[in-house]
């Protein structure tokens, strides 16, 4: 039994890891933070320059072809630096998407551009308060032409071009929805910011009014292949949440180690010491289940649906447990704007509800744990 | 990233399995696999004797003990081998329970400290499952604080002389043989006035009280000491170096991996995909979907750490601090998972045999089993100052009697 990362996976860690503490440093996450920028751009080419976001396309679409072993390692990186990028929207989701749907025409047209960060895509499919299901997707298309309004769409605003989830038949059932690359500088368009919790990943209301959309998969196909692709980004997204939830971790250790109050360091109140014990337990049952969801992603087993579950909902409870517990340990300093702690809440709380909130990802666990059971 | 095995690992797991194949007792099967945490299924079965056959063929055929030295009745089997064997040996693992304390803690230690001769003489037997060992460290002033201890050693001539009290202890009724740690100089500080021994659970002067659990079963024992003697050759380590000692047998009892502790959360999805509410199964509810969400992650998470430690010893590493967490987390869900499934049954949750209550009743005897999970072996409290001392690195407890001689730290309060 493997069950780890190989050597040359955990070196390409530490050699992200290094590359992100330079460049995605809390001073350059705090630029995006207070700033207009939706991303950081000088991060960005510098991911791309160390082929980052090619890990995981195929060299015939000018990605490194490397396993998603590399990419989970990566992922975890980024989390834990809180890198302030538009990276699993257009790796994790975008290229994923048009691997798992896209013509040999379109994979030509748009990966090598993503693997190069030539591109960025993002994917456009809530509307309003609620998780997205095929009855809420009212956006249409007809003949092509897409019309009605997404809110949010995560990093809506740094993104080239968006792939929408569009009605292209009437009633609420999940065939009626269909999937289209739309370009978001293109006619028929318009975008504009919307405050969030986490500014550090800005966010857009994305209306389109006619504009012209290039169908994605089959027509009709839509949900099914989403459904499929979240599953792959949610394994991700986890080792993601799980990189946050480790520095958030670190960050409380600490400083409960140098923080000193009634004449002793607060690491030796034992209710301080297992609040910290708790977080790093919440830290490592995600950790091993993510490990699970690497192995089920990178082999394509049949388990993936549960794995991605098991990892997805073990790391979101994580990572909220740790951060949240990151500014408790803090006391009134993690409440300021000025030490960090605000960013991994932020953070934290921003990856729960992308991709479906974690009621979306306890409701797949069970229906599919239950399948397997029954089988 | 693979669950696979080695081209050797497999070979030893085929040769597992074909034994277990032919010489298994299927007859327990089915009654094993509906016992649950706290209750065993095995209806007129003498379970002591069936626990001591199986046992005793397995050693015969070398599988008892694996890891130890094949001198002392073991299979001189590397840490991995023991995992395959333990996975393979499933259900029937349970049969094991009596010997858990004396391959697990007691033959560890006698190992390390005892003389050849007596490994030689006493380690075979308590591989076969011919004597049955207990631990008899907590005393009513020494749980969590083991070192607190008082029963009390005196030397008189080539022996010592035993008097005080243990209590907690696992099977003192049924053991043959014992390892028990006593103070023999109560004038120096707590941890340094300790000496270890086994002894003959049959010596004379020895006193065994069953004491009655809040599930009605009587698994441990008080066990009163009076003028009991203990040749001096049955010391284990030096006088006044039982604290390091018993860190060795309580450092065995930490290290032993298996594939995740039990939670009871697969006994709860099947219970309530069964479970008919008014509104349809109970797993359709939403609020039941996402506690076995919570449940399942956690019950997976402890599997796949385990996996992480099993491939550490597999490429022939140490694990790393991980596996700490297991009855951590172990315990306490259990215990919620108990509590829930009662839950669904309404009033009926209360019903505790099984001809009345729902699914055998097993989360009943969970329910009422779950509570020692969370104190043997370490409080979840201690446990959580172990991850965050030893595994995180905040400083230790302060501890206000550790360099005062024993005899003067204050013992009453207010
Ligand atoms: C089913 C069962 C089987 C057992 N079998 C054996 C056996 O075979 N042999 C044997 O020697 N012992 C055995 N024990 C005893 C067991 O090891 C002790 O019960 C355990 O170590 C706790 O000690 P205590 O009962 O004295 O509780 P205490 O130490 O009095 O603890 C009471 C409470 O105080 C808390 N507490 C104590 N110290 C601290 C601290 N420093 N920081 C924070 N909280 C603290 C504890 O967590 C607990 O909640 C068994 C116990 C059970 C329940």
């Amino acid at each position: 039994m493997e069950f780890d990362f190989s050597e040359d996976q955990k070196q390409l860690k530490d050699q992200a890891r290094r590359f992100l503490e330079a460049k995605s440093s809390p001073k350059a996450v705090r630029v995006i933070l207070e700033g207009p920028e939706p991303y950081d751009k000088a991060l960005w080419k510098g991911l791309a320059e160390m082929g980052f976001m090619g890990t995981a396309i195929p060299e015939e679409f000018g990605g490194l072809g490397a396993t998603y072993l590399e990419l989970c390692v990566i992922a975890e990186e980024l989390g834990r630096a809180v890198a302030p990028v538009p990276f699993s929207s257009s790796i994790f989701v975008a290229a994923e998407l048009l691997m798992a749907a896209g013509t040999q025409a379109q994979k030509e047209t748009y990966l090598p551009k993503l693997a190069s960060g030539e591109l960025i895509g993002c994917l456009a499919l809530s509307e309003g308060v609620g998780n997205a299901t095929p009855k809420t997707i009212q956006v249409q298309a007809s003949s092509g032409k897409i019309t009605g309004t997404k809110l949010p769409v995560l990093d809506g605003l740094a993104a080239d071009f968006a792939v929408v989830a569009a009605r292209t038949s009437a009633g609420t059932d999940a065939h009626g929805i269909s999937l289209f690359i739309v370009d978001l500088k293109g006619a028929g368009v318009s975008r504009s910011d919307v405050e969030t919790i986490d500014p550090t990943r800005k966010q857009a209301s994305v209306t389109f009014n006619g504009a012209a959309g290039e169908p994605l998969g089959a027509a009709g196909e839509g949900w099914h292949i989403l459904q499929k692709v979240l599953d792959r980004a949610a394994v991700l997204t986890a080792f993601e949440q799980l990189g946050g939830a480790d520095r958030a971790l670190e960050m409380a250790r600490d400083y409960a180690l140098d923080r000193m109050a009634f004449g002793r360091p607060i690491g030796s109140f034992q209710a301080v010491k297992h609040m910290l014990a708790d977080m790093y337990v919440s830290a490592t049952l995600a950790r091993s289940n993510c490990y699970y969801g690497a192995w089920a992603l990178s082999t394509d087993a049949a388990e993936l649906g549960e794995a991605a579950a098991t990892s997805r909902v073990c790391a979101t409870q994580a990572y909220q447990h740790c951060a949240k517990n990151n500014i408790q340990v803090h006391g009134g300093m993690g409440f300021t704007w000025e030490f960090d702690c605000h960013l991994y809440y932020r953070r934290s709380n921003l990856l729960a509800l992308s991709l479906g909130s974690l009621s979306v990802w306890e409701d797949k666990l069970i229906d599919r744990l239950r399948a397997k059971n029954a089988a | 990233m693979n669950f696979d095995d080695t081209p050797q690992e497999a070979e030893f797991r085929k040769s597992v399995r074909a034994w277990l194949d032919a010489n298994a007792p299927k007859q327990f099967e089915a009654g094993l696999r509906n016992s649950g945490f706290g209750h065993t299924a095995l209806e007129g079965v003498d379970v002591m004797k069936a626990s001591k056959d199986w046992q005793r063929k397995k050693y015969d055929a070398g599988w008892a003990c694996l890891h130890w030295p094949k001198e002392y009745g073991g299979r001189g089997a590397t840490p991995i081998e023991r995992v395959i064997w333990q996975q393979e040996e499933g259900v029937y693992a349970s049969l094991s329970s009596l010997f858990i304390i004396g391959h697990g803690m007691c033959g560890p230690t006698m190992m390390a400290f005892a003389s050849e001769e007596h490994k030689q003489k006493f380690l075979p037997p308590l591989a076969a499952g011919e004597n049955i060992w207990c631990q008899l460290f907590s005393e009513p002033a020494g749980g969590s604080d083991l070192a607190g201890l008082r029963t009390k050693a005196e030397k008189d001539g080539d022996d010592w002389i035993i008097n005080g009290q243990k209590i907690w202890t696992s099977g003192a009724h049924y053991s043959d043989y014992g390892i028990l740690i006593t103070r023999t100089d109560p004038t120096v500080p707590k941890h340094k006035g300790l000496t270890m021994f086994f002894l003959d659970m049959r010596s004379p002067g020895i006193e065994i009280r069953p004491i009655k659990q809040v599930n009605g079963q009587s698994g441990f024992n008080e066990v009163y000491f009076t003028d009991v003697r203990i040749p001096d050759s049955q010391r284990l380590g030096k006088v006044g170096e039982g604290w390091s000692v018993s860190l060795t047998t309580l450092m065995n009892e930490r290290l032993s991996i298996g594939a995740g502790m039990p939670t009871g959360f697969p006994e709860l999805l099947d219970f309530c995909t069964r479970l008919e509410t008014a509104d349809g199964p109970a797993i359709d509810d939403r609020n039941v979907r996402s506690k076995l969400a919570t449940w399942a992650v956690r019950t997976s998470g402890l599997k796949y750490t385990a996996f992480r430690s099993i491939s550490a010893l597999s490429k022939g590493e140490t694990p790393g601090p991980e596996n700490s967490i297991g009855k951590l987390v172990a315990g306490p869900t259990m215990q919620e998972i108990a509590t829930f499934a009662l839950d669904l049954q309404g009033e009926a949750g209360a019903l505790l045999s099984p001809e009345h209550a729902a699914a055998n009743a097993r989360f009943q005897a969970m329910l009422l089993r779950s509570p020692a999970t969370r104190v043997e072996g370490g409080t979840d409290e201690i446990l959580r100052n172990i991850i965050a001392e030893r595994v995180l690195g905040l400083p230790a407890d302060i501890r206000v009697d550790k360099a005062v001689p024993f005899n003067q730290i204050p013992t009453k309060g207010r």
